[in-house]
This record gives C-alpha cells, sequence and structure tokens, in this order.
C-alpha cells in the first residue's frame, strides 16, 4: 500500500480584494523538511494557513497524509500543528497547563502527554518555568511554548511560518535542532522564512513563491542547475540569495505572460 | 509658530490623534465617510432637541422657578453626570499612566513629561465634559430659546463638573498609587471607577426604595421625605443648580473653583508623572507569577478542555472579571427590592424580575464575546482536531454555566416571594441569554480578551443588537408577569429582530460560503 503524500495541493486559488493564492499546485512527501520562500505579500502565509485550516480556499484541493482538508477537516487536523509567526499563548497559563489543554485538545493519552510535556519543556529550556505563568515571557520564550504545544502531540506534519523571526541566535538555535531532529524521526516540517541561510541550511527542498504563484522548486542543486541554465551566469554555485532575487524578478517581470512557475521549476 | 515641545505642540499633537481616533470610531475605520457621520450627527441631535422640546414643553409653559423642589430636582439630576464623569476621568486617568502607546517614544525623549501630563490631563477634563455637554445640549439649548438665554450657562458649568471630576480623578489615583503601588492601582482604580459610575444611581435608587418603595428616581427627587431632610434653600450645595438654571455670580463662581482646583492639582502632581509611567511600565515586566498548579493531564474531552479554559482564564484575571461582573452592580437594587417587599405580592417583581433578565443578557454578552472573540489563541483552537460546532457549544456551555451561577441566587430568592415570576423570570433569562450568546456567535471578530471594554466599537451592529434583545426580553419578561399579553407581541419583535440580524451577519456569509465550498467540483 503506498503512503499518501504529506501534503498534496492541486490547483489552489484564493483570493482577498486581489488574488493572492493562484493556481497553486504542490507535493511533499513524507519525512520531507521543505522552506517555502516568497517576497512579503507572496501568498505562503495564505496558502500555509488554508493547510492548516485557517482559511477556506476558494478553488482547489488539500490533501494532508490522504485526508481532505474541507471534506475531512479533523483528520487533517488531528495530524498537524500549525506554529504561527506571533506566538499565540495564554499569559495567564503556565507553560505546562497551556501543554495541558493542547494534549487535550489533541486526546492525547495521559501517560504519553505527561512524558512528552516533560520531554518538551526539557529540550525547549522550559522546564525551569513550567510553573510561570506566561504574561511576563519574553518573544523566544512565548515562540519556545508555542513550538511545545505544537510538539505535544506529536503531530506527522508541522508547519511553521516565520518561527525565527525576532528570536536571538541561541532560542533560534535550539529551534532549528529540534526541527532537524523531528524530521530525523521522520516528521515533515513545513516553514516559511526570510532568512534564506536557513532554508538553504536545513531544507531538503525550497519553493518559491511570488504573485501567488509557485515559480521555482527543487532541492539547492536543482535550482542552482534550473537557475544556471535559464538565466546563464554561468551557475551551478550561485547563493540562494542570487537565485531568489532572480526568480522573484523573473516572475514579476513575465507577470501577466506565461506563468514563471513552468519555466523555472526543476526538473 | 509653536516651539516644539511646549504646551501648544503637545495640545496640536494630542489633538490630532484625538480627532483621528474619534473619527476612525465614528467611521468604523472605513474612509470617506464624513459626509455621512455629519448627516447622521445632524439628525441625531435634531430628534433629540424635539424630544427635549416636547418632554420640556409642559414645564417650561408654567416657568421654572429656583424654589427649592426645583433646586432639589436639578442638583440631584446634576449629581448623575458629575458622578459618571468622575468615573470616566478615574478610567482615563488610569489608562493614561499604564498604557504604553507613545509614551516611551516621548519618556525616552529630551522633552519634558510635564507638559506632556497637564496637556493630556486637560485633554480628559475636555473629553469627560464633552459627552454631557453632547447629552445636555438639546436640554440647554430648548430651556434657552424657551425660557431664557440665561440657561446658555448651563454649558460652564458642565465644564467646571469636567475639570472638577478630572481634578479629583488625577488625586485619587496618584493617592492610590502612593498608597497601594501601581500593580494594585491599576486594577482597583478601575473597579473604584465603575462603581463611582454606577454609584450615585444605584446609591438614589436603594434610598428610594428605603425611603418611598418605589425604584424611581423621578418620585424620589420630588418626594416629600427628601425634600424635608434637603438643606435650605440658601445653602451653597444649590450653587451649581442655580447657575445651571441661569444665575450669572452661581455659574462664575462653580467655574472658578473648578478651574482653581484643576490648576493646582496640575501644579502639584504633573512633576511625578514620568516617575508614574515608569513605574506603572515596569510591572509589565515582572516576570510571571511562579504557581505550582496541579498539572495532571487528566483524560478529559476537548470540550471539557476549552470549558475549563474559558473558567480558568476568567477566574485568574481579576481586572477582566471585575469588569465582566460590573454590570451586576446593578442588581443590587432589584435585589434590595426583593428583600425590601418580601411578601407584598406581585407588584415589585414587575420591576424587579425584568432588571434581573436585562443583566443576564448583557452578562452573557460580556462573557460571549470573551469565550467567543476574545480567544487569545484562536489558530490553535482552529486547528485542533474538533469540530468547530464542538468548540463552539463547549464555548457557548461555559458562557450558560457562569450566568446560571450568578442569575439563579437571585431567582431562586424571587421564587420564594412568587414562584410564578420566578419561572417567568428564569424563562426571560434564559432568552435574553441566548440571544447574547447567539449575536456574539454571528458577529465574532478576533480581538485580545484585554480589548474587553472596547469590544462594543468593533460592530455597531451587533452592539444594537444585543442591547435591543435584552431591553426587550426584559419589558417582555415584565409584561408577562403583569399578565399581559402584549408579551407575546415584544417577544415577536424580539425574534424577528433576531431573525434580521441573523440575516445581515458575517456569520450567515460565511456559512454560505462554506456550503458553496462543499459542493465545488473536483479540479481537472
Amino acid at each position: 500500500m503506498s503512503v499518501p503524500d504529506a501534503l498534496a495541493i492541486a490547483a489552489l486559488n484564493k483570493r482577498y480584494s486581489r488574488p493572492a493564492v493562484r493556481d497553486l499546485t504542490l507535493t511533499i512527501r513524507p519525512g520531507e523538511f521543505y522552506a517555502l520562500l516568497g517576497p512579503n505579500g507572496a501568498g505562503k502565509t495564505t496558502t500555509l494557513k488554508m493547510v492548516a485550516g485557517l482559511l477556506v480556499p476558494d478553488s482547489g484541493r488539500i490533501s494532508v497524509f490522504g485526508h481532505d482538508t474541507v471534506d475531512d477537516p479533523l483528520g487533517a487536523k488531528r495530524v498537524t500543528a500549525w506554529v504561527p509567526d506571533e506566538p499565540m499563548i495564554y499569559d495567564r497559563l503556565t507553560p505546562l497547563e497551556y501543554l495541558e489543554f493542547v494534549a487535550g485538545l489533541w486526546e492525547v493519552p495521559q501517560e504519553r502527554a505527561k512524558k512528552t510535556a516533560g520531554e518538551v519543556l526539557d529540550i525547549l529550556q522550559l522546564a525551569p518555568h513550567a510553573h510561570e505563568r506566561c504574561e511576563g515571557f519574553s518573544k523566544g520564550m512565548r515562540q519556545k511554548v508555542a513550538l511545545a504545544g505544537a510538539l505535544i502531540h506529536e503531530p506527522k506534519l508541522i508547519i511553521l511560518d516565520e518561527p525565527l523571526t525576532g528570536l536571538d541566535a541561541g532560542s533560534a538555535r535550539l529551534v532549528k535542532d529540534v526541527l532537524l531532529r523531528r524530521v530525523e524521526e521522520g516528521c515533515t516540517v513545513i516553514l516559511t522564512t526570510h532568512i534564506l541561510e536557513v532554508a538553504e541550511r536545513m531544507a531538503q527542498r525550497i519553493g518559491v513563491i511570488a504573485q501567488g504563484r509557485l515559480v521555482c522548486e527543487g532541492t539547492l542543486a536543482e535550482l542552482r542547475m534550473a537557475n544556471g541554465g535559464r538565466a546563464g551566469s554561468g551557475g551551478g554555485q550561485d547563493s540562494l540569495e542570487e537565485i531568489f532575487l532572480k526568480v522573484v524578478a523573473d516572475s514579476a517581470a513575465s507577470e501577466g505572460a506565461e506563468p514563471a512557475g513552468k519555466t523555472g521549476r526543476a526538473a | 509658530m509653536i516651539t516644539a515641545s511646549s504646551f501648544a505642540w503637545f495640545a496640536r499633537h494630542e489633538l490630532r490623534l484625538s480627532w483621528r481616533d474619534l473619527y476612525a470610531m465614528l467611521s468604523a475605520n472605513r474612509p470617506g465617510r464624513g459626509r455621512r457621520i455629519l448627516i447622521a450627527a445632524a439628525t441625531i441631535l435634531a430628534t433629540l432637541h424635539l424630544l427635549a422640546w416636547a418632554a420640556l414643553k409642559q414645564a417650561t409653559d408654567h416657568g421654572i422657578a429656583a424654589d427649592l423642589p426645583t433646586l432639589v430636582m436639578v442638583s440631584g439630576f446634576l449629581l448623575l453626570p458629575i458622578s459618571l464623569m468622575a468615573s470616566q476621568a478615574m478610567e482615563s486617568i488610569t489608562r493614561a499612566f499604564y498604557t504604553r502607546s507613545d509614551l516611551e517614544l516621548i519618556l525616552a525623549s529630551p522633552a519634558p513629561a510635564r507638559k506632556l501630563f497637564a496637556v493630556r490631563m486637560l485633554a480628559i477634563a475636555i473629553a469627560t465634559s464633552g459627552l454631557t455637554l453632547i447629552v445636555s445640549a438639546p436640554a440647554i439649548d430648548v430651556l434657552a430659546v424657551t425660557v431664557g438665554p440665561r440657561f446658555l450657562l448651563a454649558y460652564p458649568v458642565i465644564l467646571a463638573f469636567g475639570l472638577f471630576a478630572a481634578a479629583t480623578a488625577i488625586l485619587f489615583t496618584m493617592g492610590m498609587f502612593v498608597l497601594i503601588g501601581p500593580a494594585r492601582t491599576r486594577l482597583f482604580a478601575q473597579i473604584a471607577a465603575a462603581i463611582v459610575g454606577a454609584g450615585f444611581v444605584i446609591g438614589v435608587q436603594l434610598l428610594a426604595i428605603a425611603s418611598i418603595g418605589s425604584i424611581s428616581r423621578f418620585e424620589f427627587l420630588r418626594s416629600d421625605y427628601l425634600l424635608s431632610v434637603a438643606p435650605a434653600i440658601d445653602h451653597w450645595i444649590y450653587l451649581p443648580a442655580r447657575g445651571a438654571m441661569g444665575d450669572a455670580a452661581s455659574a462664575l463662581s462653580v467655574l472658578v473653583f473648578s478651574l482653581v482646583l484643576f490648576a493646582a492639582t496640575l501644579l502639584a502632581t504633573a512633576g511625578q508623572y514620568a516617575g508614574i509611567v515608569l513605574k506603572a511600565g515596569s510591572i509589565d515586566i515582572d516576570p510571571g507569577r511562579r504557581r505550582h498548579t496541579k498539572v495532571s493531564f487528566a483524560p478529559r474531552s476537548p470540550a471539557a478542555m476549552l470549558r475549563g479554559k474559558e473558567w480558568k482564564l476568567l477566574l485568574r484575571d481579576k481586572w477582566l472579571m471585575s469588569q465582566t461582573l460590573m454590570q451586576l452592580l446593578y442588581l443590587i437594587p432589584p435585589a434590595f427590592m426583593l428583600w425590601h417587599s418580601f411578601g407584598a405580592g406581585n407588584t415589585m417583581m414587575i420591576v424587579a424580575v425584568p432588571v434581573i433578565v436585562m443583566a443576564a443578557g448583557q452578562l452573557a454578552g460580556g462573557l460571549a464575546w470573551l469565550a467567543i472573540s476574545g480567544e487569545d489563541a484562536p489558530e490553535l483552537v482552529t486547528t485542533a482536531p474538533v469540530s468547530p460546532g464542538q468548540v463552539l457549544r463547549a464555548k457557548v456551555e461555559a458562557v450558560l454555566s457562569a450566568v446560571a451561577i450568578v442569575v439563579a441566587p437571585l431567582l431562586i430568592a424571587t421564587a420564594f416571594a412568587s414562584p410564578v415570576a420566578a419561572l417567568i423570570g428564569a424563562a426571560g433569562a434564559c432568552a435574553a441569554v441566548l440571544s447574547s450568546t447567539l449575536i456574539q456567535l454571528w458577529f465574532r471578530s478576533q480581538a485580545k480578551r484585554s480589548n474587553f471594554r472596547r469590544r462594543q466599537t468593533s460592530s455597531r451592529i451587533a452592539t444594537l443588537a444585543e442591547a435591543f434583545s435584552s431591553i426587550l426580553w426584559a419589558g417582555a419578561t415584565g409584561l408577562w408577569v403583569a399578565g399581559s399579553f402584549v408579551a407575546l407581541a415584544v417577544a415577536f419583535a424580539v425574534l424577528t429582530g433576531l431573525a434580521i440580524t441573523w440575516a445581515i451577519s458575517p456569520a450567515r456569509i460565511d456559512f454560505a460560503a462554506r456550503r458553496a465550498l462543499r459542493h465545488r467540483p473536483a479540479p481537472a
């Protein structure tokens, strides 16, 4: 029996006052670390919010480990964790109480929840603060509490929107280590980031969205090849930053003509 | 040219911010509505003037004499805006100390903070007077036209009240700051503001019930009992009333007294402003309280977790709880009336039971906003594998049980006096609570719980609909207790109003969109 894709998006569209996501098709395999990049307003967060069930698509389909997010939203949610850029936690709960609440929502068995809570609090260095209310916590601490909430129910897919923004070097390193370890254990991670170095070092595959379309996708090596071949820069060794700037500029230039996603896609 | 960092410069800055805030509030943050707002304001003012003319016509036909009954009546009615202004000023001043917004920028600059303080306090005094001036303007204008222009002196008297209220509020808040510290002042000043605001109305109602057996302020203010205990006609206590009725010397003395008090207060306190703001700010960076509560990860359903979370958050937020329960202050007079008229039959129930119903509706509206819109982690709850229906049911249950805990004792007390009235009251309270909760569901708009007091600004329709349903359910209940079949017509009117509210609510549009999506064609 074949294992379903961790995430399969087909012909996804979402429009506010202007189109935010246009005919987006994307597949992510189980156990993959995928970075979704794009300039501000490109449609990254909108896409991920639709995957997490926070926004309803205008058209198209999203499937998380075989669960359609519209037809079987609970099935999809059961295996997914969403970590927004601005950690949303309860000021008047302690981290431990927050984890108890999240575990309750995902109906994690008591013993497993207790054990996992202890582990994630330790890993994220939150154990000394486990009984303090979150109201005085720094941005980094709040982000770690939110991440702990995402890990407590051991999801198969973790979606993170700009998880490293505003974190100090130590906290950022910790979060990256935790995510890499989860991927090693078989979890699928999708993150958006403006820190291209993070995508370059951590992601197995990278997708670039511009003007709501997927304009480029592949491993770093594939992107370099595709970019070198297309832009004729003598390519092959361009940094992700250079590739990113080129594909985004190309997309803006070709907007209204042939969709850039088809031409820039790595083989 | 205005010198930077001068009093006038700060005043211009504050004026611009206040104007933009006011405009944003009136226009619901939608640009290009200036003309509509002007037309609406003019229409409302014209209507209020007409109503004032109709209400005052009889009184002005017979002339208005400054005799003792009139002075007592006017003084009584003037005390109400003073207590409301003092409450508003206390709340605004507390906010001026604790809300950071631009304070960090200004305090980090070399500009003198005492000037900013003086401007902000003056702005509070003017804003505090402004609302009362607008509300009183129709009556003042009608009296000025029909009786004589001397009644225009009521305007400076009201301004004097605003200055007086702001000065006493500054002294009170700063006194609390010194006595009980910044952390407690924030909570207690807000509670004190609400008690001061409601205190006068409740106090007069309690006195009225105890002395003349009626809850009516009007009847109490013109009662023989009050006239027999009121000070003599030449007492200074009637100066504001005389001033408002056109006596220039009285009006001037009230205004001068308030101005001197306000100026002296500013001179005495402005230098401490920066220090207080810094101390107030420092309480925000205290580490979170350490408290070893029992966390067992005991198996509970997601719905139970959601209910428990709502109660826990409410119980832990003293400010929020005080704000929510503040509406219950208005239940004191009917409760007192129940006690006072125990065994007196149905007459008192016609007044007391509707108040319980209205308070239940309003309390449910506040709690429902907290549970439904004031969710601090909405994305967490939305992404959890719990159906939206389950989430909503759990939140509604949390609201209903909290309201039941508050309202049930009053209904039980009512049952001892009149079981039938208690049953009708329970039915009315259920209807009011369900209506308020439904309206909050239909008009949910995500916000931080700390924005509780500004919830009314998110949707005017929801606020109006909630007030409409609570008042009308209360009316229907009162009529039913009185045995009138008009109660059915009123109930029908509320249900029609609710149906219209649903039809224009964002929830209906969202519901239609979700239905359409479920029947979408598969992508090619």
